[in-house]
């Protein structure tokens, strides 16, 4: 590496400091950003902008006090400065000393990069835009509107704490999205479809940016004869890739250890025990070379892990990050992130899916005489405390007589997380993974992937206004 | 160190014959403390600051941003943004905003008690809290409870002739619930916020987490029905916050407002007013400035059910053939062209309180918190359905609570279905004030 973003005898020094007040744990997060972003919106390239965000949060652990300061200024100076305040607001009562010798860091890359999206030019990005909204405006007359965004970053980050932790990443993340907007007797109706991977430009040689223009498009225009979506319980049927938000709601944050340990999850007290149905294996994956939410190490430098969160059914463990781990004695799961160095790291998934199972998905369908289809997931959100968790279906279908027919307008669905996971009585083979998210949590957002086969859920409650 | 003011106008200095430029930076600071069982679990204390700058040549546009201050940083954010001017599509339109001659109303925006307040009583405010949720019911714990402030100023210059400067702080303190009896648990919050965190009311910040979280305690999944809905205020907010996106100007432009080409005709029921006002000392989000560095104004959106205007930045009212409603947001330094967008919210209020509202209705539902307004939601098509929870009302009367349900109908509907705004209203920390509202024909479904 050319240049460390902090050299190892900067580092030590400022961990020195970083304990002077008797800290009884030390840390610097340092991050070094530089993004490419395009959008287009009505045709036109409207912006093309470029960012650089760079800067350093020192971290210091007393009894159960962490105190948190962070600076753009990545001198030893500006480090040391911020080293203090750190100190100062965990309120170390005495004076310690602790020497911890760095040496050189390590890194633990989960991907290559073959083509730095920062060599290429930025005319070729718009190009890409230009593509994107030719193709969805190809599809029908009634396409009124496009936008697409390209997007692009390196995120190198370095990670040293007093433990003797000293890792160094380089992610790069590139993605594309296009939203359109489609207009009929019935009114407007929309359409969204992305990519993202944790890869280089070279994910435009593997995808066309013209087929995410086509299915954004394609979507709305089966919109324009959506009907009002059904109101009530009833099965549903997830299509591969594009469920996964529903485990990241119904299970995925109640098995944050930060929120088992306050008692907000219900799935505390629950390790070993039942929590879904036996068709169920629930794998959290920071390693998932070129997903969304892969990455070499997690923010507080630990290397990321395949972890099996559900095996069968039984809930095997949860996810954790240093403080926890430290606190209960239990080793750390890679699951320490945060959006970015002005915040501190929390618990925090990163690739989160369900392994196949064993039925053919057309089948699963068959055996649905009524219900509906959900071929897209949107967003969702869950209070981990009760459970109840909602996520949108911005396309769906309805099921009758174990047939898909005709499409459905866009609404909330409802269910509770352990009940819902009991509820899953058919899993297809056709494992998928689905776009990629930003997951948000106490207003940090972090880069997050799932995925899932085509799977039923025999009772949950869709949020339409038909009777 | 050199003033924001002036480092903006060096850049704007900089600016090449045939070339309009923009310089907004910014420096902030921040506090957020987090107490959990009467320990400090953490203390985060900085400072940040950035620029970001727009290039504006032949109609094309240009835009960088960095984290930091520093004068070699900002010569390279220059030099990024000009060279990204030339992949932008030439736009007629295109252009930084310039004078219009409205003067600011001046709004008392800092407060020099919150920037003296010491830190010991910041940790306090927060123990305090949580010391008082707890005592308020003994199914009561409390999962976290936090002292937050912050302060920032910015700076903005064009080179059309917009220099403005401002700075502003403020604080708030809040705490989650949890509410346990038997198997069942529930959630609450509370908060209080202002400039003077001397004047915090942590009593009522309390007791509103405690209430929010027992009143659910023991509630049942409703039947499937359509229903009268008594939104509480604090949904209100958020519900006014999804009908904004619909009257900014720039959707309308750019054919995604579905009230586009319907000013002048009556969109909603008789009884809704709907302002955008920043100027009101009241509102949380008053300010003097928009984004581009205009007076923010007052703006009747729509009067007694008819559609008025819509908000427009110095773009979208270029090409709407009208004049800026002083209402650009700009997402601070690096947020690029400002977008149009609604600043301060409120519906005028009528004269009942939420108690009498209810006696009115037969069968309904009180809703007290929504869920996935950011998933259910589709502002461009207008279709709205939205995890709930809240109280059943009969006769009048509150009954049982309930939740794991959604209410759904949509935006154009539920506009028109208003049968009365309430006269409580609620100065919340959002864009939008909370009022009671209540809206018939709403579908509810649980079983």
């Amino acid at each position: 590496m050319a240049s460390q973003l902090v050299e190892s005898s900067v580092a030590e020094s400022v961990l020195a400091v970083a304990m002077a007040n008797g800290g009884e744990f030390a840390e610097i997060f340092a991050e070094d950003r530089r993004s490419t972003s395009a959008g287009l919106d009505d045709g036109r390239v409207e912006q093309v902008t470029s960012g650089r965000d760079r800067g350093a949060g020192i971290r210091v652990v007393v009894g159960e006090t962490t105190g948190y300061a962070y600076t753009s200024d990545l001198t030893e100076r500006g480090l040391e400065t911020a080293a203090r305040a750190a100190a100062a607001a965990a309120k170390g009562g005495g004076k310690g000393v602790k020497v911890v010798a760095l040496g050189s860091p390590s890194s633990h890359p989960v991907n290559n990069i073959d083509i730095d999206p920062t060599s290429v030019a930025k005319a070729r990005k718009v190009e890409l835009l230009l593509e994107a909204n030719e193709a969805a405006r190809s599809v029908d007359g009634a396409i009124v509107q496009v936008s697409a965004g390209y997007s692009d970053a390196r995120r190198e980050i370095l990670v040293a704490n007093t433990e003797g932790v000293f890792a160094t990443d380089a992610q790069v993340r590139t993605a594309f999205r296009v939203s359109v907007v489609a207009n009929g007797d019935s009114g407007m109706q929309t359409g969204y479809e992305s990519l993202g991977h944790t890869m280089g430009f070279e994910l435009f040689d593997r995808h066309k940016v013209a087929d995410v223009g086509l299915a954004a498009a394609n979507q709305a225009i089966t919109k324009l004869r959506a009907r009002p979506a059904p109101s009530g319980a009833m099965p549903v049927v997830i299509k591969c890739g594009s469920g996964g938000v529903l485990f990241h709601e119904a299970c995925g944050h109640g098995l944050e250890a930060d929120l088992i340990a306050k008692g907000a999850s219900v799935y505390r007290d629950r390790v070993g025990q039942l929590v879904a149905s036996p068709l169920v294996t629930l794998v959290d994956d920071g390693t998932m070379s070129g997903e969304w939410g892969a990455i070499g190490i997690d923010d507080e430098g630990n290397p990321s892990q395949y972890n099996v969160l559900i095996q069968d059914g039984v809930l095997t463990d949860y996810m954790w990050d240093y403080l926890r781990a430290r606190k209960e004695g239990h080793k750390v799961s890679g699951n320490g992130r945060r959006q970015n160095y002005t915040y501190l790291p929390m618990v925090r998934m990163t690739n989160t899916y369900v392994l196949n199972g064993t039925e053919d998905p057309e089948a699963i369908v068959r055996d649905t005489p009524n219900g509906v289809y959900v071929a897209k997931l949107g967003g969702g959100s869950v209070n981990t405390a009760t459970g109840d968790f909602v996520f949108g279906m911005t396309e769906a279908y309805l099921i009758e007589n174990g047939q898909i027919t005709e499409p459905l307008r866009e609404g909330n669905l409802i269910g509770n997380g352990p009940q819902v996971l009991q509820d899953i009585d058919l899993l297809g083979n056709d494992f998928a993974m689905g776009s990629p998210g930003t997951c948000g949590k106490d207003g940090q957002g972090v880069p997050v992937g799932d995925g899932q086969p085509t799977l039923r859920v025999k009772s949950l409650t869709i949020g339409g206004t038909a009777a | 160190m050199s003033s924001l003011q002036e480092i903006v106008d060096r850049v704007v200095g900089q600016a090449k014959p045939g070339e309009q430029v923009e310089a907004f930076a910014s420096r902030g600071g921040e506090t957020s403390i987090r107490v959990y069982e009467g320990e400090v679990e953490h203390f985060v204390s900085a400072q940040s600051e950035g620029i970001g700058i727009r290039v504006i040549r032949e109609g094309r546009t240009g835009f960088a941003y960095a984290g930091t201050l520093d004068e070699s940083a900002i010569a390279e954010v220059l030099g990024e943004a000009r060279d990204n001017v030339a992949f932008g599509t030439p736009d007629e339109w295109a252009g930084l905003a310039e004078p219009d001659g409205v003067e600011p109303v001046p709004q008392v925006l800092w407060s020099d008690a919150l920037e003296q307040f010491p830190t010991a009583k910041k940790i306090d405010l927060a123990k305090e809290l949580e010391r008082l949720a707890i005592a308020a019911d003994s199914r009561v714990r409390v999962d976290e409870a936090d002292y937050q402030d912050g302060w920032g100023e910015v700076a903005v210059a064009t080179t059309t002739g917009i220099r403005r400067a401002g700075r502003e702080n403020a604080a708030n303190v809040s705490v989650g619930t949890l509410a346990e009896d038997g198997e069942d648990t529930q959630t609450g919050f509370g908060f209080s916020v202002g400039r003077d965190p001397a004047l915090f009311d942590l009593q009522k910040a309390a007791r509103e987490a405690a209430d929010r979280a027992t009143r659910l305690l023991g509630a049942i999944k409703p039947p499937s029905k359509k229903v009268t809905v008594v939104l509480d205020p604090y949904v209100t907010a958020q519900f006014l916050g999804v009908i904004s996106s619909t009257l900014s100007g720039e959707a309308v432009i750019k054919g995604r407002s579905l009230f586009a080409n319907r000013l002048g005709e009556v969109v909603a029921s008789p009884l809704i007013t709907l302002i955008d006002d920043p100027t009101n000392p009241l509102a949380y989000t008053a300010t003097d400035l928009d984004g581009e560095g205009l007076a923010a104004r007052r703006n009747m959106l729509i009067e007694a059910g008819r559609l008025n205007q819509f908000v427009h930045s110095s773009y979208s009212a270029r090409r709407a053939g009208t004049s800026s409603t002083g209402n650009a947001v700009r997402g601070g330094y690096a947020g690029g062209t400002p977008g149009a967008g609604c600043l301060a919210m409120q519906l005028a209020p009528g004269t009942r309180s939420q108690e009498q509202l209810i006696a009115d209705v037969s069968d309904g539902v009180l809703i007290q918190m929504v869920q996935g307004l950011h998933s259910g939601v589709n502002p461009i098509s207008g279709d709205f359905s939205t995890g709930a929870s809240g109280l059943l009302i009969k006769d009048g009367k509150i009954g049982a609570p309930v939740r794991e349900f959604t209410i759904a109908s949509t935006l154009q509907r539920m506009l028109m279905d208003v049968v009365e705004v309430g006269g409580d209203i609620d100065w919340l920390p959002s864009r939008a004030a909370g009022v009671s509202l209540v809206i018939n024909d709403v579908m509810m479904s649980g079983e």
